[in-house]
């Protein structure tokens, strides 16, 4: 399976707040960032941590800027995430302006 | 989170002595073999392996272009590797310049590069640090006796999957004549952290 996002693709960390273990912050939840880089594949921890099957996926470090995490600071934070854990930022504005018209 | 992480009598400490139990029961292990296997990499895993490759980063500009494109490949040009744990782990060495400052975070635990740093300092892992340094370093490396520029921007890295991260500090001034070893003993641990200048 080819990754879904390239570097510089805008990307929007999911809402979830799972019941079990993950490796997404929670401060990064619903944020938009970029993508800065391909950090390989590894299996979803989401899954392994419970002890399930868990194919490796690719892991992407993203950028975010403090504004968009927190309100507030001038500066960058990068996470390294799973790609479950992302959504084309770009595509999702698409289909917010189809629903709005 | 850190109810999960509290007292030695339970939690994964409890739980890691019990497997500890069970495979030395079984046979699968002998007596103490886990504590010589923890011993022997933690004789190797030392800050003063983060500051070779600095002093050699700095030295060699080769050498850093390598560094800071694919680590892992860079680091056995000075007999180090990732390796030793589990797996081989992904380094990725951020680069201080002039205009940029990196640090480095594990928010969601400790995650940190201890094959060349060593174990990681407590501060490194308290709540207070993890949860802070992210929404508002400046005002962390302040409280470390680090007043950066503000006109440096700051890029913080949290770790929370599966790749490492080091800083590369900057050159202090004043070091043009001096050679590898002595360069590497200006480097910190703290400056590999990022809440210290070098």
């Amino acid at each position: 399976m080819a990754e879904l996002f390239r570097v510089g693709d805008r990307v929007r960390a999911t809402r979830v707040d799972p019941p079990h273990h993950t490796r997404l912050p929670r401060y990064a939840r619903g944020a938009v960032g970029t993508v800065t880089g391909l950090l390989g594949r590894h299996p979803l921890p989401d899954r392994s941590a419970r002890g399930l099957a868990a194919e490796p996926e690719p892991v992407y470090a993203v950028s975010f800027a403090a504004g968009d995490l927190f309100g507030e600071g001038d500066h960058t934070v990068t996470i390294d995430l799973w790609e479950s854990y992302l959504r084309p930022a770009a595509a999702e504005s698409r289909a917010k302006g189809r629903s709005s018209e | 989170m850190s109810a999960d992480h509290a007292g030695p009598s339970q939690g994964p400490a409890a739980r890691l002595r019990r497997l500890e139990g069970l495979l030395e029961q079984r046979g699968l292990i002998d007596a103490g073999q886990l504590d010589r296997a923890l011993g022997a990499f933690l004789a190797r895993a030392s800050p003063a392996n983060g500051a070779r490759l600095v002093a050699r980063a700095w030295l060699d500009d080769g050498f850093r272009q390598r560094l800071l494109a694919d680590a892992n490949a860079a680091l056995p040009e000075l007999g180090l590797s990732m390796g030793g744990g589990l797996q081989e782990q992904q380094l990725r060495v951020v680069q201080n310049t002039a205009d940029s400052h990196n640090v480095i975070v594990c928010t969601l635990c400790s995650c940190y590069p201890l094959a060349l740093l060593g174990p990681s300092p407590t501060w490194y892992k308290s709540e207070a640090y993890r949860s802070r340094v992210v929404r508002d370093p400046r005002s962390v490396l302040r409280e470390f006796g680090f007043e950066l520029d503000p006109r440096v921007a700051i890029s913080v890295w949290d770790a929370s999957a599966e790749a490492r991260y080091m800083v590369l500090p900057r050159r202090p001034a004043g070091t043009d004549g001096l050679g590898e070893p002595e360069l590497a003993a200006l480097v910190t641990r703290n400056g590999l952290i990022g809440v210290a200048p070098v």
